[in-house]
Parts: structure tokens; sequence; C-alpha cells
């Protein structure tokens, strides 16, 4: 079904282009292709498609890229609309 | 009793803390010291020869080592199969540590994986005529995908199985691939820095393992995205069924006994006609929710899940309500057809948002994860999605 996109403007991917060394791990471990390579640095191309799992923040040697990753499935956002604690399902 | 669950969370997340002393490097004590001090060298350990599914074992400078084999037997189609079900899924585990697949030698390329028996069985039936090491990390029986999204799947517990199964005494080289949905939880950098091996991250399915490996440790693109096809949807559908089976079980027989209090007639002629149809008009919203929601997802209206189920239960609703459509002769007949046109769109949209938790990620992907993980540790955030 194609890329799966999600809700606009709401991803908290960012990325510093001062500290990016330019070494693409974070293309690679991205499972939606979010970010691409131009002239020696990371660049987030696909903002929308991206699904917070962290993967490019956790493989960043740079510390250049963070995300607020997160767990999250049907309970968890229910306990969490509810304020409870434990933003975790099990 | 929930507070001392909490409070041993608390503690155990500290513990995590302060072990996870990888996570953030000191700038005035190098991190190797701290992580590895010399002196300390941790015990070796092999796993059990005695497993249903070894086949054999391998003599290594550290030991014999158990063999497996890409074929699958009946037992192991069996226990995917009861997995799927929902039936033993938490303890279908196998124990961690190092397993030969065919006849590797000391050149062969290790793959890792994790310890939940789907993801190494997906591996290895991936790999007919190959010789590999599968290093397998104790995810306590839950995929890589999810596992990687707690943590279990990690730096240390990666670091601390390469050393506890001897691998630099197995193998000549330095390179360990594993699936690029490890990425949340393994930081590369540190474990080369921590172990001394480099990290490639493989293709995303286990299927595509063997090309990537004759392509010299190349994925194509279509290997490094993650997809969400029929196939991949269908076989979560029994997981989902499990899920609504037991409240279904508490509340079918309460909707029954409630109808009849309704109406004007006896009490069972009323539990038959008003009950008999909650009962129905249920069924229906699990069914619509739990294998209709999986199977039409790409073509429901809406991007969330349970805007996509509230679709399909309104539609549901609906038909339920020309079926009924006869008995519309006073105003609490009206008023029931009413509810039920709310009551079945919010069953079917509560169940297809269950369906993110599930799915969306945790597909066939299988060095990887190979299962929906409603329970295990659904990984991703469903607010983007919801």
């Amino acid at each position: 079904m194609g890329q799966l996109v999600y809700i606009k403007d709401v991803v908290t991917l960012k990325l510093d282009r001062e500290k990016c060394t330019g070494c693409g791990m974070c293309l690679l471990v991205c499972p939606h292709t979010v970010l691409s390579l131009t002239n020696g640095s990371a660049e987030i191309e696909n903002r929308d498609a991206c699904m917070e799992c962290g993967a490019c923040a956790q493989n960043c040697p740079a510390d250049a890229v963070t995300v607020n990753a997160g767990v999250g499935c049907a309970t968890a956002v229910i306990n969490a609309a509810l304020g409870r604690e434990g933003g975790s399902c099990c | 009793m929930d507070k001392e669950k909490k409070d041993q969370s608390k503690l155990e997340n500290q513990n995590l803390h302060i072990d996870d002393c990888c996570s953030k490097p000191s700038p005035l004590i190098s991190i190797e010291s701290i992580c590895r001090p010399s002196e300390e060298k941790a015990q070796l350990s092999l796993p059990s020869l005695n497993q249903p599914f070894v086949v054999g074992s391998i003599q290594t400078p550290v030991g014999m080592v158990p063999q497996v084999s890409s074929s699958l037997i009946w037992k192991d189609h069996l226990g995917t199969f009861r997995a799927r079900w929902g039936v033993g899924r938490m303890h279908y585990t196998i124990e961690p540590g190092l397993y030969a697949l065919g006849q590797p030698d000391k050149d062969a390329p290790v793959l890792v994986t994790a310890n939940y028996k789907m993801s190494f069985d997906c591996l290895r039936e991936a790999m007919p005529v190959r010789d590999v090491w599968i290093l397998v990390l104790d995810t306590k029986g839950i995929n890589v995908w999810c596992a990687a999204g707690k943590g279990t799947f990690g730096t240390k517990e990666l670091v601390g199985r390469i050393e506890s199964s001897g691998l630099d005494q197995v193998v000549n080289h330095r390179r360990l691939i594993l699936p690029q949905l490890a990425g949340p939880g393994v930081a590369a950098h540190q474990v080369k820095r921590l172990s001394g091996f480099k990290v490639v991250y493989g293709p995303i399915r286990a299927t595509d393992v063997p090309a990537f490996l004759d392509a010299g440790l190349n994925a194509i693109p279509e290997m490094r995205c993650k997809t969400f096809t029929m196939w991949e949807r269908v076989v979560l559908i029994p997981m989902e069924l499990v899920g609504a089976f037991k409240p279904t079980l508490i509340i079918l027989p309460i909707l029954f006994l409630l109808g009849g209090f309704g109406g004007q007639e006896g009490f069972w002629a009323n539990a038959f006609n008003y009950g008999l149809f909650a009962v129905l008009a249920f069924l229906s919203a699990i069914f619509a929710g739990a294998v209709l929601a999986p199977l039409l997802l790409p073509w429901l209206p809406g991007r969330a899940f349970s805007m996509k189920g509230l679709a399909l239960g309104l539609v549901v609703g609906l038909i339920l309500a020309v079926f009924r459509g006869g008995h519309l002769t006073d105003l609490s007949s009206r008023f029931e057809i009413l509810a039920w046109i709310g009551i079945v769109p919010a069953v079917t949209a509560y169940l297809a948002m269950n369906f993110t938790g599930a799915l969306a990620y945790g597909s066939d992907h299988a060095l990887l994860p190979k299962d929906g993980e409603l329970e295990k540790g659904c990984f991703f955030k469903t607010r983007t999605i919801f």
C-alpha cells in the first residue's frame, strides 16, 4: 500500500547539520527512508513518514540526530490520554 | 500490589541507568575501563545441545556449538501456528548464545537475532544451503523489533553475548550482521568500541538475507523499507481474535440476558428477540474490527487506524440497522437501533486501533519480528497515528 504516512507536522525528529559528519548510518537504519544524504550531510527529506522509532538517533556517532522515541499501542495511548502513568502497554 | 510493582520497576530502571554506563561516556574516564574491567572476563557459555531443533554440534575453540538445519520440522511449524494463536506465545523461546547453521568455518558470517523462536526459525528457514553462525540474544522471547524498542535487543546485551559466546575465538573476522530493525536498540558505534565487532545492518526481512550476503553485504532500497502487505496482515488476524475473545465471552451472555429485561413479552421471548440481536451485533463488530479491518486496511478511508475502524463500523452498523428494519415499530426499537449504530463503530474502531500496535511494524520481518506483539512491547508511537 505504498509509503505509510501519518499526521502532518507532529514528528519530533531533529537534525543538527553542524554536528553531522555525513556517515550515513541514519539512512541505513531508517525503516521509512525519512533521511537522505546531500553534499556530505544528512537531511530530513520525508519528515511525515517518520514513526519515531529512534534508530537514527541511537546509531548516530555524532549525536546529530534527536527524536523523541517511545512505545505506543492502543493501551499505551489510552493510558496516556487518561493521564495514567506508564507509557507502555506491558 | 500495584505500588510494589511500580517501586520494583522504578528500581530496575535505576539499576538500568547505573549499569548503562555505555550510553553516556564520561569525559574523564575511558568507556572501556568502566564497562570492561580488564581483570573481569565474562564466563563462557554455549546453548544446550539438548534442544529439540538442534541436529548436531560443531567443534570450536570454545566448545561444542549446537548445530541447526535450515529445514523446519513439523514441530517448528506447530510452534509457529500455536504462537500465532497466542498459545504459549510469551514463552516461545530458545536458549540464547551461539548456534551454527550448516557447517560454518572461521570466516563464515555471523547473523544476530532474538531468542523468540519464531524469529530464529524464520531466519534459518530463509537460508537453505548456507553456512553461517547465528548469535541469539536474550530478548526474553520477544521479536527483534519490539525488543529493540524496549532495549532488550540492545548494545549491552549484544556486547555481553559476544563475550560470553567467545565469538572472537570462533571467527577470524570482526563483523556482525544485524537485522535493520534492531536499530532502535543497538548503537553500532558503541558496539564497535566495546567489543571490536563492526555492526552491519542487514535487510529488514530474513528472506532477503541470502541476496544481501551475495551482494557483498549490500541491501537494495526495497530491503530497507518496511512494508505491510496483505499476507503480512492476514497472519496477524488470529492474534487479534484471541485478544478480543476473553472480553467477548463475558459480554455476550450479559447482552443476551439484558435483552430479556426489555420489551413487553416474557423474559426469554425478549432475550431471544433483543438479546440475540445484541449478541449478533456485537459479534459483527468484533468480526469487522479484527478481521475485516486488517484485510481492507489500505482501502478504508482515513489515515488513523481508529478512523478506518470507525468508518467500517458505521457501515456494519447501518447494515445491521437495515437487517433489523422490520422491527422499527415503536420508539424504543428505534433507540435500540440508534444505540447499536453507536456501539458497533466504537468496538470496531477500538479493535482497528489495537491493530496499530500489533501490526504495523511487527509483521513479516523475520530476523526480525515475525509477529504482531500486542502485549509484548508494541513499539512505535501511535500518537502520530491517531
